[in-house]
């Protein structure tokens, strides 16, 4: 008896948890769906959900319309770019932090993490005025080097928080075995760091990825990253409907599957390590 | 024992991010807060002055702040009651035993990766188009008049996209921390009779208060400064009405090149986001001990 009522219990709330994941999934889809659709199709009334002639011509209009691969690269660019110097910067700044921590210590990560709460509306206007009169606006170094100072904080914390879990014992050991620092570091720690550096990495490179403030503020065209390329669809020529799908496709297909790789590391990153 | 040659390496190795964590805190909010502070129109160049607190007399007295602020105020309210009350009981329900848990997880955490500009054009213009959006299509279906979702509640309409991106976000992290939830206690319970709403209550949400905290405050933190989903929907308007703190000062300094006017209104942002990150920041530091 309580075996059969579990069975039922177990297939009602599958199916209750697939609509209700299909609900929540069905904007990409449909966007997916349209990006394959004739712009006719796109708007038809009843909507066409799979029969109708597939075709991938919105792509290659879309290209055509602005060179869409050169703000891939830029994304591309920027995102790894911020990401690499902010891991730069910031593997010392942990590392010292969590193996040699002093008394002041937390009160510099707290601090850190508290830059991070700083609404970009209040430095917005110097920021600008500083690229504009140092000919930073629309260049690639310029918004990587912004996005790397946003991440910086997050950076430190994942690092910080990965870092604290490897035993000091075993460096201590490889101390007490003679090992020089350089030693220590590049046999005992970099192993043993790896997995934590590679997940906040892949964090990181998502969240610059979709950064929408300063990449809209600061960027035009020349540098302009997959989000200010969509942000020029915002307004409508005509039938776009299925070419702004397409070109949405091609801006979310490559960080939906980082994502997909990295969710659990995506809720210690994000928390700042309180949920793990 | 840490000797000083040690000591001193780890201040060289801590300093790069000290240092530009600090430039980038005190070089621009010193600008903008000098800014504020001065009568100054990029239209005008060479006419700075210095005119005390006037700008933020204006600032305050403008109808549009108030409206911003209570938009402001809005977007975070509305996003955070329903990915807090949506993320509960979606974690809840992921925590079953489904089949295809994995899939299910993944398509539900989807929307957190999806850029902002892209979801907010997607949702304004295939679904709440007031011709061609599905949501017209399905209210035509049934006999109703389809809503023109960004002039009539441009706002709402707003805090769904936005919402939208982060109920992922909020599922996720209550999943996992209802993961780490005792289960000989819950079955104890259940041994002592009790029911499942009272199992909830007394076990459940307990467990998961310092999950909530965490991601209401994460959550304020980025919702203070909702931008993107505005610039390509509505523009702020119709004209104030889906208008928040961060597109007030942008539209104040980029659009009317006021920048003093906009610096008076960006320190006021940072003075609220100050109040949250108090709040924040106690919490995590907590949360280090």
């Amino acid at each position: 008896m309580t075996r059969r009522v579990s069975e039922r219990r177990r297939w009602s709330f599958t199916i209750l948890a697939w609509l209700v994941a299909l609900v929540i999934f069905f904007p990409i889809l449909w966007t997916i769906l349209t990006s394959f659709k004739s712009e006719a199709d796109a708007i038809a009334s009843p909507p066409k959900f799979l029969f109708f002639d597939w075709t991938t011509e919105n792509y290659a209009e879309v290209q055509a319309r602005s060179p869409y691969f050169r703000h891939f690269t830029n994304s591309v660019i920027i995102s790894i770019g911020s990401t690499l110097l902010g891991l730069l910067i910031a593997i010392p700044a942990a590392w010292s932090m969590a193996f040699q921590p002093g008394k002041r210590t937390k009160d510099l990560l707290m601090w850190m993490l508290s830059t991070k709460m700083m609404p970009a509306a209040g430095v917005l206007i110097p920021m600008y005025l500083l690229f504009r009169s140092s000919g930073l606006l629309d260049t690639r170094f310029g918004i990587t080097f912004v996005l790397m100072l946003i991440n910086l904080p997050i950076i430190i914390w994942m690092l910080y928080t990965y870092f604290r879990e490897i035993p000091s014992e075993i460096l201590e050991a490889a101390r007490m075995d003679g090992a020089s620092l350089k030693n220590e570091i590049v046999h005992v720690l970099t192993p043993m760091a790896v997995p934590g550096i590679a997940s906040t990495m892949l964090l990181n490179v998502i969240l610059a990825w979709n950064e929408a403030f300063w990449t809209l503020n600061l960027t035009t065209s020349k540098a302009a990253p997959l989000t200010t390329f969509i942000a020029s669809y915002s307004s409508p020529e005509g039938l776009f409907y299925a070419k702004l799908s397409a070109a949405s496709t091609m801006a979310i297909a490559p960080i939906l599957i980082l994502g997909w790789f990295s969710q659990k590391q995506l809720v210690r990153g994000l928390t700042f390590g309180a949920v793990k | 024992m840490a000797t000083r040659h040690q000591k001193t390496l780890a201040r060289f190795m801590v300093a790069p991010s000290v240092l530009l964590l600090l430039g980038w805190m005190i070089v621009p909010l010193a600008m903008t807060l000098w800014f504020s502070f001065q009568s100054y129109n990029l239209l005008s160049p060479g006419m700075e002055q210095f005119i005390g607190f006037t700008n933020y007399k204006y600032f305050l007295s403008d109808p549009a702040f108030w409206t911003a602020m209570a938009n402001t105020l809005m977007i975070v309210g509305g996003v955070l009651a329903i990915t807090v009350i949506g993320g509960v009981v979606l974690a809840l329900l992921l925590d079953q035993p489904i089949m295809g848990q994995g899939i299910v997880r993944i398509l539900m955490i989807a929307p957190f990766f999806i850029m902002p500009t892209v979801s907010a054009l997607v949702w304004k213009n295939m679904f709440m188009n007031p011709v061609n959006g599905l949501f017209a299509w399905m209210a035509k279906a049934v006999g109703a008049q389809p809503i023109d979702f960004f002039a009539q509640y441009p706002l709402m309409s707003i805090i769904l996209i936005v919402a939208w991106q982060w109920l992922p976000f909020a599922t996720l992290i209550l999943l996992t921390a209802l993961q780490s939830l005792d289960s000989e206690q819950m079955e104890a319970a259940e041994m002592d009779g009790a029911g499942a709403w009272s199992k909830f209550t007394h076990l459940v949400l307990p467990h998961l208060s310092r999950a909530i905290t965490v991601v209401i405050l994460i959550e304020t933190i980025f919702l203070l400064s909702v931008f993107a989903e505005i610039l390509v929907t509505t523009n702020g308007g119709p004209g104030y009405a889906s208008t928040n703190l961060t597109y007030l000062v942008y539209s104040q300094a980029l659009l009317q090149y006021d920048v003093g006017g906009a610096s008076a209104g960006g320190i006021i942002a940072v003075i609220l986001a100050n109040i949250v990150a108090i709040f924040l920041m106690r919490m995590i530091g907590k949360t280090l001990e």
